[in-house]
């Protein structure tokens, strides 16, 4: 173990705190979309676009949402799910700042960074 | 439509408890139950199945939070390798016949099966003696966990880092590639590899097929391999089955949880197979 493990574990416990209440609210809202927009698609029985269309750009999946079509919003709900363990690890780095543990702030960070890499990619993709 | 929705959300409360108890991310069950079971072309299935692991894994997260089982700094630490091995993955995909997508995820239930197999076979949940390791000092990857089985707080250590960050790397790409959470191999470097205790292991794995997961699942989602419909109905059922799961998972002795599983994980890794190989039944 560590030199001084009680503090070491109270501040862990802490960041695991924290980190799960905000995933926890992340995944509730994401869930609060998908539910709505599942809710309006199976009452409307139409996803708000021609035929097996699916809106998969940001700016159409937004105007969709806004204009109440199903399928927007649903997908929304998935881009909130997907985006919540990135939200995550934007936490982490925050508290184990907050912990002093610089190593690990440069190492979540560098988690961060390959994931806006993989962001990049898919929308260039 | 209503239907599916229905048969989704069912599928999915199923594979979230599941995935949480066996810390496989529901992908492993999901990407079979639609290719197989109703005929979805495979790339949706994995672009369901990937939405699915983020949802299992955040889902139970939520519970291992509250009882301190899983390693942060583990988990941290080897997300480096498991998201660049991600997105390696989900780039491959695109390339690759999906053929060979059903014939490496038979592979890998086969696998899987086998290597649970080979666990139970071992025996009881033993800590196993570890040699004071020199990166997992400096790392502070050594942690302590409370078993609620055993009422007792046990403290482990973990060693041989490299081997465990390269079997990460290879679990993100089997990630990307097949819309895994690819559990099982996470658990496999942590707990065959480092040494973890099995259930840090399993909840640790669990939090990184998360972040693993939102890695590749940003390359499926611009590239259309998200069907809504199929997606969102699932992804719901799984974080109501997600949270049951893992409540289940703290009071079962960790031998029964792979006892049940074990079969239908080498049944379906056939049926996978067969389905690569093109023979019917």
């Amino acid at each position: 173990m560590a030199q001084k493990p009680a503090t070491t574990a109270r501040e862990m416990a802490q960041v695991e705190t924290i980190i799960g209440r905000i995933l926890q609210v992340g995944v509730i809202f994401s869930a609060i979309v998908m539910l709505i927009g599942l809710a309006l698609f199976l009452i409307t029985g139409y996803s708000g676009y021609e035929g097996d269309f699916v809106p998969r750009q940001m700016g159409m999946i937004l105007a969709g949402t806004w204009q109440l079509k199903p399928y927007a919003i649903m997908m929304l709900g998935v881009y909130c799910l997907i985006l919540t363990p990135v939200l995550r690890v934007v936490v982490s780095i925050y508290a184990f700042y907050k912990e002093k543990d610089h190593l690990y702030v440069a190492i979540t960070t560098l988690v961060l960074i390959i994931l806006l890499i993989a962001l990049a990619i898919g929308v260039k993709g | 439509m209503i239907h599916t929705a229905i048969i989704m959300l069912a599928v999915g409360i199923f594979a979230g408890i599941a995935g949480a108890i066996l810390g496989i991310g529901g992908g492993m069950i999901i990407t079979p139950i639609l290719t197989l079971g109703m005929g979805l072309n495979i790339k949706y299935a994995i672009g369901a199945s990937i939405i699915a692991v983020i949802a299992t894994s955040s889902g139970s997260t939520i519970a291992y939070l509250r009882d301190n089982v899983l390693n942060l700094r583990v988990a941290m630490f080897l997300e480096i390798a498991t998201t660049i091995g991600a997105i390696v993955g989900a780039l491959l995909t695109g390339v690759l016949d999906p053929k060979y997508l059903y014939l490496l995820f038979g592979c890998l239930l086969v696998f899987s099966g086998w290597n649970m197999y080979r666990k139970l076979r071992r025996g009881s949940e033993v800590l196993q003696r570890v040699e004071p390791d020199k990166i997992a000092a400096k790392l502070k990857l050594n942690g302590t966990y409370f078993d609620k089985a055993e009422m007792k707080d046990i403290d482990y250590q973990v060693e041989n880092v490299p081997a465990g960050f390269s079997v990460m790397f290879g679990a993100g790409v089997a990630s990307g590639l097949l819309g895994i959470g690819s559990g099982a191999f996470k658990v496999m470097a942590l707990d065959t590899f480092m040494k973890m205790p099995l259930k840090p292991s399993s909840s640790t794995s669990n939090l990184m097929m998360g972040v693993t997961a939102a890695a590749s699942a940003t390359v499926y989602f611009f590239n259309g391999a998200i069907l809504p419909g199929i997606a969102v109905p699932m992804a719901l059922g799984i974080l109501g089955g997600a949270v049951i799961g893992s409540r289940i998972m703290q009071v079962l002795p960790a031998r029964w949880i792979r006892i049940v599983f074990i079969p239908i994980i080498l049944y379906i890794g056939f049926q996978m197979l067969f389905k690569g190989l093109g023979v019917h039944f």
